[in-house]
């Protein structure tokens, strides 16, 4: 399935202020699987993020879906393939309708209204709102608001879901609903995040960033557990494979 | 600082009016643009002294008003907004227009009269368009101004505006509550921050406005703005249109109040 295979080549960006932010990453993402992307702040994931989202473009390398370099040209048809979920629903959901907002995406690419509702419909199924379609954006509650930002990205039905901190800022429960979720899609899934309970469960493959350069790359369940390389990135072990903050005592290493 | 939150909720009250589902509502959006021209155009074209002429044409908002179940208070509210700036242009007319006449015995001058038409025909023109927006929704009413075949550019600029007042006035809030919060006991903002507070502001909202276009543009955004598909128009809407249509032309051309007058002294007699 090489279509959904997403490939960065030596990535190099420079800001105009000569900040360097991503320095030779290279990696491939292939169908189905699920990626974390951690590391501190500024060590270049929102960069990278926007990179293969073709918001900018690189100074030095490149990146391709199915094969596509993404470039001007392309970005039409990459974007239909790649959805990306902003950290921030506010940033994402603008009309007047959560039912607006979720057809936004289809009507541009001129879809017949019947197949935009179906869509659009879908969608809101998908993550649980189809009751709040009538409702303006800006009434809805923190976890809602994330609800509807994913579904104004799946109505597009990309290959690869990219998300950018899809649990931040939410209560226990509305975090658990998302990430519920998260699990329930087949897509090709890129998550950023801090939150690295939330990628222990739900990626199986995390790519470490430091400084704009790739500092580790493979299994989740070696990665987050190995306490040396999180500390030297700015990070920690994931909280549940901690020790217990009441009597100290190891928690049982699941992943032997 | 409430103010502003209040308000903030109150500019989206036309959004939420236009979601009703009255008869009003349920036409054709374009109907609706129409028509509303059409009443903009009579009004405007009434004379500056003629405002006996101007008063059958009250009918038209207070129907809508009837029709489409909208309350009065938010339109009012917005036109008490402009009209600083009606009076502003009108309030010299008195001491131009000097000549003067004879109304029940007292001396008026003419402009006194041309002042209030102007405040009249102001009233009239701002409450048809805000209630075009109100029964309408924004959105539907830049479709429609599409069919008319105005510039996707034109038709944009105004959507975008419409929804970047909103994200100005929520990084507004925000940046005033973070103000307040430091400095307890101040009215409003001290004057030695305004600059700073509005550079900072302007930044914001620019960073905000990118980030808003840049999701637009991963959902496939490239300068047309979709707003979904119109039903065909039916008989019912022309019906509608015209009706309105003929009666605005009958205000114009013939005098209603001072034919009802003549009538009923005419009866009286």
């Amino acid at each position: 399935m090489s279509h959904h295979k997403l490939e960065v080549k030596d990535l190099h960006y420079s800001y105009p202020d000569e900040h360097k932010a991503v320095k030779g990453m290279s990696f491939c993402i292939y169908h189905g699987e699920s990626v974390g992307i951690i590391g501190a702040n500024g060590a270049g994931k929102s960069t990278l993020l926007m990179l293969l989202m073709g918001i900018l473009f690189p100074s030095q390398g490149e990146v391709c879906v199915a094969d596509v370099k993404v470039t001007k040209k392309t970005l039409p048809m990459i974007r239909q393939r790649l959805g990306m979920v902003f950290q921030d629903p506010d940033d994402q959901l603008f009309m007047t309708t959560v039912y607006d907002d979720v057809a936004f995406g289809p009507r541009n690419y001129k879809l017949d209204e019947k197949e935009v509702e179906k869509r659009v419909l879908q969608a809101l199924e998908m993550v649980g709102i189809a009751h709040l379609k009538d409702r303006a954006p800006f009434k809805l509650s923190g976890g809602e608001k994330r609800a509807a930002a994913i579904a104004s990205v799946l109505s597009m039905q990309p290959d690869i879901l990219v998300m950018d901190e899809p649990t931040a800022a939410l209560d226990p429960k509305s975090r658990r609903r998302v990430m519920a979720l998260l699990h329930s899609f087949k897509h090709t899934k890129i998550i950023t995040s801090h939150d690295l309970d939330m990628i222990y469960e739900t990626c199986d493959r995390t790519i470490v960033i430091k400084n704009g350069e790739i500092a580790a790359d493979g299994l989740t369940s070696e990665i987050l557990v190995n306490s040396e390389l999180m500390d030297e990135c700015g990070l920690e072990v994931p909280l549940a494979l901690q020790n217990c903050p009441v009597c100290g005592g190891k928690k049982i290493d699941f992943t032997l | 600082m409430s103010k502003i939150m209040n308000s903030l909720y109150n500019m989206r009250i036309l959004d939420d009016l236009a979601r009703k589902e009255t008869f009003i509502h349920k036409l054709h959006p374009l109907v609706k643009l129409l028509t509303t021209v059409s009443y903009l155009a009579v009004v405007v074209s009434f004379g500056k002294y003629d405002i006996g002429g101007l008063l059958p044409l009250l009918l038209y908002p207070s129907m809508i008003f009837a029709l489409a179940e909208i309350p009065l208070k938010p339109i009012f509210i917005r036109i008490l907004i402009v009209s600083p700036l009606i009076i502003g242009i009108g309030i010299l007319n008195p001491f131009f227009d000097d000549q003067t006449f004879l109304l029940v015995g007292t001396e008026i001058s003419r402009g006194w009269v041309t002042f209030l038409s102007l405040i009249i025909r102001s009233g009239l023109t701002v409450t048809a368009a805000l209630l075009l927006i109100a029964t309408t929704g924004m959105d539907r009413l830049g479709g429609a101004l599409r069919m008319l075949k105005i510039p996707r550019i034109f038709v944009l600029q105004l959507l975008l505006t419409y929804r970047y007042i909103s994200v100005l006035m929520e990084e507004v809030a925000r940046t005033l509550r973070a103000y307040s919060l430091r400095a307890p006991g101040q009215k409003g903002v001290h004057r030695s921050a305004w600059g700073s507070l509005a550079g900072q502001l302007i930044l914001r909202t620019i960073d905000r406005a990118q980030r808003i276009y840049e999701a637009m543009c991963l959902r496939g955004f490239t300068g047309e703005y979709h707003t979904g598909g119109f039903k065909q128009i039916r008989v019912w809407d022309l019906t509608y249109l015209g009706a309105w249509v003929l009666f605005f032309a009958m205000a114009r051309i013939y005098n209603i109040p001072m034919l009802l007058g003549s009538f009923i002294t005419g009866v009286i007699r």
